[in-house]
């Protein structure tokens, strides 16, 4: 089989002894869980969300039908929808409000849009802390916001899912939506980061 | 349940640590767990808010790594909905089928058109939503006065349905909640938290300031 270098962890040994169960049930596909790793490791993930946020930024009909209905307008327009995207909301950010997303009781995230969570967003203390300290949060992210600013801190306690629609940065005037979508980070989509240049793309 | 799971508001918990680049998975193990946890779903012998509260109930959740609490809940759920003994009724999605479920999607909206109790700018308080069972009420916000931003629509209520005592679909609001009401003085009057609430969740209070 595989080369092995090291022992077998006990989490490891666990998990395999659980799929050879299952697998000997008939229960589970070995060759379907792969087909979900490969989904969720390398074709869901936050460059769906950017594309969204790139299309929002210069297109205003489109926009329009997000505020209307999130979901509906990214399965209709990008065919991203599904699995813990079901039901969409778009939260806009202006000069005067500052939106951020978290889920205080488990992970819950828009998966269709970002793929899945990262361990911090999962972790206690983004949990605990976004919603009594969230700028306290955002500095840790190196986001600092103006006092005038009003921060809304989106706790996902039901099956909505939130997408932060960033502010477009005034330097990308002129750009197409391909590009504008490479400045879209996932955090800022969460809510505690912006929208950043890409890194240079090295010269052929 | 008011458990460790229940994280909102609570202190000494320090810094939140971001790693740079960041794998979508650690081990190999994750990647397995992740995908037995939905390939087992599939079969749909339990339903979301069953793992949620399988997950939730682990002893030691606090010390366990994310992947290891779903690998717990996975086998708590094998073991209570005893999926083993009706193995041979089940088929497994093959991995033709699998990207057509993750698509389709399992929306809780129900469709059940029922009046709504309250509407957007209605001052409302949470419960103290005080059980041994599931809830998505989260402590922090027990007691605590808002004021309905907007009517979401009907849902499934997990808090019956984590259970098997049905659907009890009803409405969710999202609910505004100033820091000054969450947390007192020492926080900001410019910071607030939406959450989305069932109308169990909620009694109504008398309109005043908003």
């Amino acid at each position: 089989m595989s080369q092995h270098h090291k022992p077998e962890s006990g989490m490891a040994a666990r998990v395999r002894a659980l799929e050879e169960s299952l697998t000997a049930k008939g229960l589970v596909d070995p060759a379907a869980l792969d087909a979900l790793v490969e989904l969720y490791e390398h074709k869901i993930g936050p460059r769906n969300g950017a594309r969204v946020v790139a299309r929002a930024w210069c297109d205003p009909g489109f926009l329009a039908r997000l505020r209307e209905d999130a979901g509906a307008a990214c399965a209709a327009e990008f065919n991203f929808g599904g699995r813990q995207g079901e039901d969409l909301a778009l939260l806009e950010n202006t000069p005067q409000v500052h939106n951020m997303v978290v889920c205080t009781l488990c992970s819950c995230y828009p998966w269709p849009l970002l793929g899945l969570p990262p361990v911090w967003y999962k972790s206690a203390p983004y949990r605990a802390r976004a919603v009594r300290e969230p700028r306290a949060v955002l500095a840790e992210f190196g986001l600092t916001l103006a006092p005038q600013v009003e921060v809304r801190v989106w706790d996902s306690t039901a099956e909505l899912r939130y997408l932060v629609l960033p502010m477009r940065p005034p330097e990308t005037a002129g750009l197409d939506e391909e590009s504008l979508a490479r400045w879209v980070t996932r955090d800022s989509m969460i809510g505690v980061g912006l929208p950043r240049a890409p890194a240079p793309s090295p010269s052929p | 349940m008011i458990g460790p799971h229940d994280c909102g508001g609570r202190r000494g918990e320090g810094a939140v640590r971001a790693e740079k680049n960041e794998p979508v998975f650690h081990h190999r193990w994750e990647r397995r767990v992740f995908a037995l946890t939905l390939a087992m779903g599939f079969h749909g012998r339990w339903n979301l808010d069953m793992s949620r509260h399988a997950r939730e109930r682990m002893p030691g959740y606090r010390a366990a790594s994310y992947y290891a609490i779903w690998l717990h809940g996975l086998e708590t759920l094998l073991a209570e909905c005893k999926v083993l003994a009706q193995a041979g009724e089940l088929h497994a999605p093959s991995a033709a089928e699998v990207a057509a479920v993750i698509a389709a999607g399992a929306s809780a909206r129900a469709a059940a058109d029922q009046a709504a109790a309250f509407t957007a700018g209605d001052a409302v308080r949470v419960k103290h939503v005080d059980t041994a069972g599931h809830t998505r009420a989260p402590r922090y916000l027990h007691g605590r006065r808002g004021v309905v931003a907007r009517d979401c629509g009907v849902f499934v209520f997990p808090d019956s349905n984590a259970h098997g005592r049905g659907a009890d679909p009803q409405h969710v609001y999202s609910v505004r909640f100033s820091a000054g009401e969450l947390w007192g003085g020492e926080n900001g009057g410019r910071d607030f938290v939406y959450a989305d609430l069932f109308e169990n969740h909620l009694t109504a209070e008398a309109k005043n300031d908003g």
